[in-house]
């Protein structure tokens, strides 16, 4: 109906070529926006560009050149420096092609519509129009700018670092940094020190992660299923006392832990271990194979109560016609149990007791704080209860080494992403996209 | 022997499992109890039951010249009321974005939320130490709290936008055509609406810089500037058997009120779990 009432437009819409606007936009932002008339637009792109290449242009240069070399001149150049200086001019020039990308497309898009006859809104309603499409953005800008700075930087600093020889006796600024390629994954397998160190380390994550987390879902399961038996009474009470050690900070239980199984004065041994049993007591801190045990108790201790409550919660929801029902049929309680609540709990946790497992994988708090990952195992650069999260912290802090800190934690974080895309590619979240 | 007498011989043997819980889960506590109340110093010397009653390592943390708790104290309630308020502002408006409109890299960003998420903000410690280092924002708790409430984004816009999915959008497209406009929607529709997961958001961010002890010891060196969590364990670990009761005496009073919090809260945080959580 348009191409009637609109004539003379339609005539003025057939000299516009798209092509034209799609070159002029690429030729620099803005131009096709003029273009189209639109000049409004056109301006701000324009001013957009230039004051981007009067502030970032030579920043980018500087970060582009320093991130391939990492500095020439060794006591001038700070490798480090110019390594974030480079990592950020890479995301700005992401950013820049995603602008540029969408400027091109914008006005070929506004072209052939033009040339179709369309008439572009007045000022006043593409002001309108602009507010409503940008408003999504103006809502997740400020949150995405500080993802990038605290999250997203550092972690692709890290990963850079892992491929440097960034450790105490080269670092800048006295000395340049280097990339180095592989050479501190291959360190890991075939260096002796590394190698032993990387595979009893890792062994003991990976028992350590499976174990304590079993054993608290385990716990944490048969105490509500007894909570929830409906002989019992004082439920309240019961309940109260059973979450107490989830109510505690995590940091204060563990340090008091810590104390209670000290070797020479803690509660454990004097008032409980040699009394009853005599002798001098369990060297719970200083073997590695008794201090191994304990901090699975420990943890065992402190994450039942999360599984617990979430069970209790669920328990509650199991509808009770399916046991009736079980019970007519002549069901036995580990068949109603296997058959009836198992499937159902696990169903409705199951997300948030993989998250379990991936919090255990990294839980650094309970190893370090209980004996800072200890004893010392000889012939080994970490210690005997160290986790591979520990490891990188004792590397990092205690001895500098941050090239193999960095590259262990991208092995962690190899490792914890496949698990985590394995995982979610199921979930249901993701069928709902574009609902809107 | 009847049904009777075999079903109260459960119960019985429930109750005992349930008693020796309790004695697990009390026997720590009552000993840290214990020997916050215990007037010497020395470990060797103390029971259980302390011989001698004394708040001395109390009024000590609060009095003595040497003792930071107080700002201890201060500068946890700062970065951890801090990270919660901020938290809650950022994680909303992310959250509604994903969860009310299409955009350009929406779904990307989904995914980059979500591997981010698995990520601990441990695994970059080098990094942030370095970079914190360079922009002058180490030792400081501005620092500490920028961290903090970015490296939430990722997990709480997940579960916050999951229980928006649930928010009917009936309820905005009624406002939308009475005229509301975008930010009309998102202050007085979809937030009231959104309250008991904001709430957990929050409680989430508030305790979780109060227990951390990894990320203040990256950041914060000077003892002034600690968080208790970072300054407690100092305290013991400077000269464990001089100062663990003055540790207990300290961790108690944060343990206290934090436990009350908790046991008030518990309900509502596992229920704001499950909606969001097991979604996915």
């Amino acid at each position: 109906m348009s191409k009637h009432d609109n004539s003379s437009h339609h005539v003025q819409g057939k000299k516009h070529n798209p092509n034209i606007a799609t070159i002029l936009s690429i030729i620099f932002a803005g131009l096709g926006q003029l273009y189209n008339r639109r000049y409004l637009k056109g301006t701000i792109l324009i001013l957009l560009e230039v004051a981007f290449l009067i502030t970032c242009a030579d920043f980018i240069n500087l970060g582009l050149w320093g991130i391939s070399t990492l500095g020439t001149l060794a006591g001038v150049d700070h490798s480090i420096f110019l390594l974030v200086y480079g990592l950020i001019s890479l995301i700005l020039l992401v950013f820049v092609v995603i602008f540029y990308v969408l400027n091109v497309k914008d006005a070929r898009k506004q072209a052939k519509l033009i040339a179709q006859g369309w008439q572009p809104p007045s000022i006043r309603e593409s002001m309108k129009i602009a507010y409503d499409k940008s408003f999504v953005y103006l809502l997740t800008i400020p949150g995405f700018i500080l993802l990038i700075f605290s999250v997203l930087l550092p972690l692709l600093f890290a990963v850079s670092l892992a491929f440097t020889n960034y450790d105490l006796y080269n670092s800048p600024p006295k000395n340049l940094l280097d990339w180095v390629g592989f050479e501190n994954f291959a360190k890991l397998i075939t260096a002796p020190l590394w190698k032993d160190t990387f595979v009893s380390v890792f062994a003991w994550t990976i028992i350590w992660t499976l174990v304590a987390t079993t054993f608290q879902i385990v716990l944490g399961l048969f105490l509500a299923l007894l909570a929830n038996d409906p002989r019992v009474k004082f439920k309240k009470a019961i309940r109260t006392i059973l979450i107490l050690p989830w109510a505690v900070p995590g940091f204060v239980s563990i340090l008091i832990f810590a104390a209670m199984f000290n070797n020479e004065f803690g509660t454990i041994n004097r008032d409980i271990i040699i009394p009853l049993f005599g002798g001098d007591g369990i060297p719970w801190l200083s073997d590695p194979f008794y201090t191994r045990i304990v901090l699975i108790l420990i943890q065992t201790w402190l994450g039942y109560p999360f599984v617990f409550a979430l069970f209790s919660g669920v328990l509650q929801s199991v509808s009770k016609d399916w046991y009736e029902a079980a019970e007519v049929d002549g069901a036995t309680r580990w068949q109603k149990f296997k058959n009836i609540t198992l499937p159902h709990v696990l169903f409705a946790t199951a997300p948030l007791l993989i998250i379990q497992y991936t919090t255990n994988f990294n839980n650094f708090n309970v190893i370090y704080l209980f004996n800072e990952g200890g004893p010392a195992v000889q012939g080994q650069n970490a210690g005997g209860t160290d986790i591979l999260i520990s490891w990188v912290y004792k590397l990092t802090f205690e001895t500098n080494n941050y090239s193999m800190a960095a590259a262990i934690s991208l092995i962690i974080g190899i490792l914890i992403s496949i698990f985590a895309i394995l995982q979610f590619r199921r979930t249901s979240s993701f069928k709902q996209e574009g609902k809107i | 022997m009847n049904a009777k007498f075999k079903s109260n011989l459960e119960v019985a043997g429930i109750y005992l499992i349930f008693g020796i819980m309790t004695v697990i889960i009390v026997y720590p506590i009552i000993w840290a109890i214990g020997m916050s109340l215990n007037s010497s110093t020395s470990f060797y010397s103390s029971s259980i039951i302390p011989e001698n009653w004394s708040l001395v390592h109390y009024k000590w943390l609060f009095t003595d010249p040497h003792s930071d708790y107080l700002s201890w104290y201060k500068n946890s309630m700062i970065v951890s009321g801090a990270t919660a308020v901020f938290s809650v502002v950022m994680t909303s408006l992310v959250a509604y974005a994903f969860s009310r409109y299409n955009f350009v890299g929406k779904k990307s960003g989904l995914y980059t939320f979500l591997i981010l998420q698995m990520f601990p903000a441990m695994m970059a410690m080098v990094a942030l130490y370095i970079l914190l280092n360079l922009v002058g924002l180490l030792d400081s708790l501005t620092g500490l709290i920028l961290i903090y409430v970015g490296g939430q984004i990722p997990f709480n816009a997940w579960l916050v936008k999951g229980y928006l999915d649930t928010i009917p959008r009936e309820l905005d497209e009624a406002a939308r055509i009475d005229g509301a406009g975008h930010f009309t929607v998102f202050l007085r529709v979809i937030m009231p609406l959104a309250k008991p997961i904001l709430a957990v958001v929050a409680l989430f961010n508030f305790m979780n810089p109060l227990f951390d002890f990894l990320l203040p010891s990256i950041v914060l060196q000077s003892s002034e500037n600690y968080t208790l969590a970072l300054g407690l364990f100092n305290f013991i670990n400077d000269q464990f058997s001089n100062n663990f009761t003055r540790f207990a005496a300290g961790a108690i009073l944060i343990a206290a009120p934090v436990a009350v919090l908790y046991l008030f809260l518990q309900r509502y945080l596992i229920s704001g779990l499950t909606a969001g959580g097991t979604k996915g």
